[in-house]
């Protein structure tokens, strides 16, 4: 059994390839319980092929990765993690509730938990809407609330902000802490700098290989930058250095 | 394998299907309106009677193979498969939820076609309905099953279409229609007794002409469930949790 203490998500030597290259080479982290560690870099750099070994939908090359405790991928998670892709995996000719009532019914949630899941992200107002007549934005909450069905204990979130307004992106941090407050690990990409700062921890990636591991707090003060898309040009100096 | 998640992927796909009526109205009126065409174009009984079977045989075989090999890919490009695979949904659930919801379907297809074939077109069977119904159906319940397997190998709605012809066009030439199966080249037979379509058509010729099938009839019917079982299999194989 694992301890509270253990981390969530703990990855060794991963590596990755797809279509012949390799797009990580040799990812060694954890991530911590219980908190909202942001996963950064540039669209490319292979956070969503990071994120899907992570949720064991990926074939790996090599490595090891652990997640609450089992191997990634293992029919006992399934239930555990929930998982948002970044173009909005919902059926476009099911309303926003059909697709709801449908994935709950999958992972064997309680009946009320759809309209639950809508409120959170404010979706309530465009239930009975069809998938096809939603805004990209719209789309995206739509998904991220099949994420949420289940209270899973580890959210996978990729680039769930892409397209809100900043006052829908407020609300979503929120949400984001107000899980991670109650015990839910969170996991979210973004190659949005502004949103790092709200991360309690941030994994820094570039080109496959991680430029840094550390806070908010910690990156600013080891890059002398209060800026962090100042402190990700200032990793790349220095590791271009090294 | 979960009874309940099977139910529960069949009642989404009927809900699917429910929001596209164009596509319901299709799929249910087009066999019917070309077996009206085929009786006019014929203008003779005994033609007519021998060639309905046949249609009633390749339709839902047909139709059910084009929805059922765009909708499983539709599933793959859009990520709800990924996501499914990342649930606690078996493949055969899956695959059972589409062989149902489109069977649903294949039956609304089969009865209308049959319904006005018997009545208004005034189609004759020596002997009872149901070994007909039952051909008809399991032709759809393989072209589903063949649709599933065959969406593994597109990778787009082009290629989709184009494996139809191409899984068709030989079953119907080597399946006796044209040129009955013993005057054929010996290869050609050979290739024709592994062809499940063959089956299918002589079982449907058994049904129409025999008051009582027997034996072979039931042979028939039993390899055509065989090979849609056998194609449901190996379509999930092609489904995968883990994709590069």
């Amino acid at each position: 059994m694992m301890n509270l203490s253990d981390p969530a998500i703990a990855v060794r030597d991963l590596r990755v390839s797809r279509g012949g290259v390799e797009v990580l080479h040799g990812l060694t982290f954890e991530v911590p319980r219980g908190q909202v560690t942001g996963l950064l870099g540039p669209s490319g750099c292979g956070k969503t092929t990071l994120m899907r070994a992570i949720v064991g939908v990926q074939i790996v090359g090599g490595g090891e990765v652990r997640v609450l405790g089992e191997p990634a991928g293992s029919a006992g998670l399934r239930r555990r993690i929930g998982y948002s892709t970044q173009s909005p995996a919902v059926y476009r000719d099911l309303t926003v509730l059909e697709n709801l009532r449908y994935f709950a019914a999958v992972l064997g949630a309680p009946k009320d938990d759809p309209e639950r899941v809508l409120t959170e992200v404010g979706l309530a107002g465009a239930a009975h809407q069809l998938g096809s007549t939603l805004s990209g934005g719209q789309l995206g909450r739509a998904g991220l609330a099949v994420a949420l069905l289940g209270r899973p204990q580890l959210l996978v979130l990729d680039e769930p902000t892409v397209g809100l307004d900043p006052v829908l992106r407020q609300e979503l941090w929120t949400l984001f802490h107000r899980l991670a407050g109650g015990g839910t690990t969170i996991l979210v990409s973004s190659h949005v700098m502004d949103e790092a700062a709200r991360c309690e921890r941030l994994i820094v990636l570039r080109q496959g290989e991680i430029l840094a591991d550390d806070t908010p707090g910690g990156l600013r003060a080891h890059t002398r930058t209060t800026d962090l898309e100042e402190a990700f040009l200032r990793l790349i100096e220095e590791r271009a250095a090294a | 394998m979960n009874v309940a998640i099977t139910l529960a992927t069949a009642r989404r796909i009927t809900t699917q299907l429910r929001h596209d009526r164009r596509t319901v109205a299709l799929m249910v009126l087009v066999p019917t309106l070309v077996m009206i065409l085929l009786y006019y174009v014929m203008d003779d009984e005994r033609a007519f009677g021998r060639w309905a079977p046949i249609l009633l045989c390749v339709f839902p075989f047909l139709v059910m193979f084009l929805i059922t090999s765009i909708a499983t890919l539709r599933e793959r490009t859009s990520g709800t498969l990924e996501r499914l695979m990342a649930m606690p949904l078996g493949r055969l659930d899956l695959l059972l939820g589409y062989g149902l919801a489109f069977g649903l379907a294949a039956c609304a297809q089969v009865a209308l076609a049959l319904a006005v074939s018997l009545t208004w077109l005034g189609l004759d069977l020596p002997g009872a309905l149901w070994p007909l119904v039952l051909v008809a159906l399991l032709n759809a319940l393989l072209g589903t099953a063949l649709g599933l397997l065959c969406s593994a190998f597109a990778r787009t709605e082009f290629q989709a279409v184009q494996f139809m012809p191409i899984v068709m066009l030989p079953q119907i030439l080597l399946g006796g229609i044209l040129v009955p199966r013993g005057q054929m080249a010996t290869v050609l037979e050979w290739i024709s007794n592994v062809l499940p379509m063959s089956y299918a058509i002589e079982a449907m010729a058994h049904a129409v002409a025999d008051a009582d099938p027997g034996g072979e009839f039931w042979r028939d019917v039993l390899v055509v469930a065989g090979s849609a079982v056998l194609a449901l299999l190996l379509g999930a194989a092609t489904l995968r949790r883990r994709t590069p």
